[in-house]
């Protein structure tokens, strides 16, 4: 039935053809795809080439245009299902996108992405009401259980919003961040070394003096590895912080990734490679102690047994996200925070509480940590995890351990 | 003088018992599949268990020559590989243009050949003299970099390096390739994929006393098995760095060198250091902590020498 639809609505003109691939492309613009206009001619050119008899041709054509990314792609086939296979969901869109009239939604609804129904123009209904007011400020929860939740939480409440907000927040975090030089070499003219290589295939070509020529050391940011505590308290920040943790590994290559509240888990291979809805599904899916209680000591213990050695090589910084509000002794705590601020090149600590003005450090577990932390930072709202990238790209030394 | 390739697991077990190898037979499985199958060893494990002596061992009994490549961060073809000899070259050009000899084509293709190229071990291991193809002993991958990684794939798959000036070089025979990793990063599938993988693990306590008894000829035999024992129980202790198989015998050697013939506590206080490397985990041993591992320990022992006699 699609088919004949498809053949007898969309296709019988070029110019209707052509308006259609348009709507479709603004819809994937409005969903997140880098679409631009340039874009859309090539799509247009390539389905009057395949033809638009078979539905698969037409779809691996435009595909071939819209889709760069492999984790576009799950966006791109859910938009391309919808679009082409229920016209009356492409004539609301129609609607939508030249404001007139609005059809009521129907059940295929339901099984669209978040941000595909928000690129279409009406609230689904399982949206909470405050999903579209400002996120930007979170409140602090002072209350953590010793009990391990074993929970599974539905991600698919993120609004458009903030997947945005977050994107823009990290597009600014990435861009500076600091880079080491390494022993490897690049040719540049301004360089102190001179590239022998280079020089002498360069004499073979001038006839007289033998041109210098030079090389420099490349420079390289130093792997990552983020901590992020998902315990209970914690629970208001977690879902930003998860977006914020799948944009950082996806925009940079030796980011490790973990998360934590009574167990750690490692998310890296779960945030890699996706699309940010199916990540943050697997990666519910995958961890247990979702809002569980907080064992920070025992967490970093089984990181630095486990773990530190596989990923802290290489000058790694660390991030560690957490309030600090441990439930377990101070004691261990701070034994393990000062092997970690040891194995790693920098440690950075983010605490939402630190938003208060008249913070201050009396929770034992704050006390524990906060001797081998080399940059203490809030991270409650935008502006804080923006303030972020200051950090990351400073060339600071190490503070020592009082 | 030169060794055939081991034809059977047994074999393979008695080739690395000749060079005082006291290797599993896990060990030994992987490693006569790799050596009969033509392909990469890939041994990872902690550090301290004995990766490496896998590959001096092996080049030893088969009377291979041994070429070692030490892997570190920035690794790259110019040490790893090939290098011009530069001054090498730049004495050739002088000398073609104080001969008035000016015909640059030609001087290229002279200044640009095998004889100006300094063999680095990969190519090294390539060449095979008259005792047959080289073990190539990759150590501590997990230091190189990833684009080092990436540039051994076409070296393992084929056995061959293009040099760009000269073409590609392809190995006669096969080296016996031994890559070793401590896994302080993961080394990427693609290479994995390309070899044999094996776990090197902490030996069991009967292995580690043959190990004691065969590195250490002259050591009291006594003083071995309580130094075993101690190590066996002190690797189910909660440490950041368990002790590996070159600690146990630094160990023992410490103590012979202190004329020890059975273990006592202040002893074990004294060179704890040659054992533990970590602060940390000494404080936590030494002491109380050490003095009950060493009652359990003698317990053990006299228990066990009860029930045979």
């Amino acid at each position: 039935m699609a088919e004949s639809r498809l053949s007898t609505q969309h296709v019988l003109d070029n110019g209707r053809m052509a308006q259609n691939i348009l709507y479709f492309a603004r819809l994937l613009r409005a969903a997140g795809l880098p679409i631009g206009p340039g874009k859309v001619l090539d799509a247009i050119t390539a389905v009057k080439l395949v033809g638009v008899g078979v539905q698969r041709d037409m779809y691996c054509a435009l595909s071939s245009q819209f889709v760069n990314r492999f984790d576009q792609r799950e966006l791109f086939d859910q938009a391309f299902h919808i679009f082409w296979r229920n016209p009356r969901i492409m004539e609301r869109m129609m609607g939508t996108m030249l404001p007139t009239i609005r059809i009521e939604r129907e059940e295929e609804h339901d099984q669209m992405s978040r941000r595909l129904s928000e690129a279409m123009g009406s609230s689904s209904n399982n949206a909470r009401d405050d999903s579209d007011s400002e996120q930007v400020e979170f409140d602090a929860r002072f209350s953590f259980s010793a009990k391990e939740v074993l929970q599974d939480i539905d991600f698919e409440t993120m609004s458009r919003e903030e997947i945005a907000e977050a994107k823009r927040v990290i597009a600014k975090l990435r861009l500076p961040i600091m880079d080491l030089p390494t022993r490897r070499f690049q040719r540049d003219e301004q360089g102190y070394r001179v590239d022998m290589r280079s020089t002498l295939r360069a004499s073979l070509r001038s006839s007289d003096a033998i041109p210098m020529k030079f090389k420099k050391p490349q420079r390289k940011h130093p792997p990552l590895v983020i901590l992020c505590d998902i315990s209970g308290s914690m629970s208001c920040y977690s879902r930003m912080l998860l977006h914020f943790m799948h944009a950082i590994t996806n925009d940079r290559d030796r980011v490790h990734a973990f998360v934590f509240a009574t167990r750690l888990t490692n998310i890296t291979r779960h945030l890699r490679h996706r699309d940010v809805d199916v990540a943050l599904e697997v990666v519910s899916n995958e961890v247990i102690d979702w809002s569980g209680g907080t064992r920070i000591g025992a967490c970093l213990k089984e990181f630095n047994n486990i773990w530190s050695r596989r990923v802290l090589g290489q000058g790694a910084m660390t991030l560690i996200i957490s309030d600090g509000l441990e439930r377990d002794s101070a004691e261990s705590l701070s034994w393990q925070m000062e092997r970690l601020s040891k194995s790693t090149r920098r440690l950075i600590w983010l605490n939402p509480l630190l938003r208060y003005e008249d913070f201050e450090p009396k929770v034992a577990g704050i006390r524990a940590m906060l001797p081998y932390v080399d940059d203490f930072r809030s991270s409650h709202n935008l502006r804080s995890l923006m303030e972020l990238s200051e950090v990351l790209s400073q060339h600071k030394p190490k503070k020592t351990a009082a | 003088m030169t060794t055939a390739l081991p034809s059977t697991i047994e074999e393979t077990l008695t080739l690395l018992s000749q060079g005082n190898y006291i290797a599993d037979r896990r060990l030994a499985t992987t490693l006569f599949l790799a050596l009969k199958m033509g392909r990469p060893l890939f041994l990872e494990g902690e550090a301290g268990v004995g990766k490496t002596e896998i590959a001096k061992v092996l080049a030893q009994s088969l009377g291979r020559r041994l070429v070692r490549l030490q892997c570190y961060e920035g690794l790259d073809v110019s040490s790893a590989v090939y290098e011009w000899n530069y001054s090498r070259q730049m004495i050739e050009i002088r000398l073609a243009e104080a001969a008035g000899d000016i015909d640059r084509e030609s001087l290229s293709t002279d200044i640009f050949s095998r004889e100006f190229l300094i063999e680095r071990p990969l190519l090294q291991a390539l060449r095979s003299d008259e005792s047959g193809a080289p073990v190539l002993l990759i150590d501590e991958l997990d230091r190189s970099d990833e684009p080092f990684e990436a540039y051994l794939l076409e070296i393992l798959s084929d056995f061959q390096i293009t040099v760009p000036e000269i073409g590609t070089i392809k190995a006669v025979e096969t080296p016996i390739v031994i890559i070793t990793s401590n896994r302080t990063r993961e080394i990427h599938d693609a290479l994995k994929r390309r070899c044999f993988y094996h776990w090197v693990d902490y030996p069991s306590a009967e292995r580690e006393l043959e190990i004691v008894a065969t590195k250490l000829p002259g050591i009291d035999k006594q003083l071995t098995e309580q130094v075993v024992a101690f190590v066996q129980h002190l690797r189910e202790e909660d440490l950041f760095k368990l002790p590996g198989v070159a600690e146990t015998l630094d160990w023992a050697d410490a103590l012979t060198q202190l004329d020890k013939v059975t273990l006592d506590g202040e002893a074990i206080d004294n060179t704890l250091g040659t054992l533990l490397k970590y602060q940390d985990d000494i404080a936590k041993i030494r002491g109380s902590e050490a003095a009950k591992l060493l009652e359990q320990v003698k317990f053990e022992i006299s228990s066990r020498q009860n029930t045979n006699g």
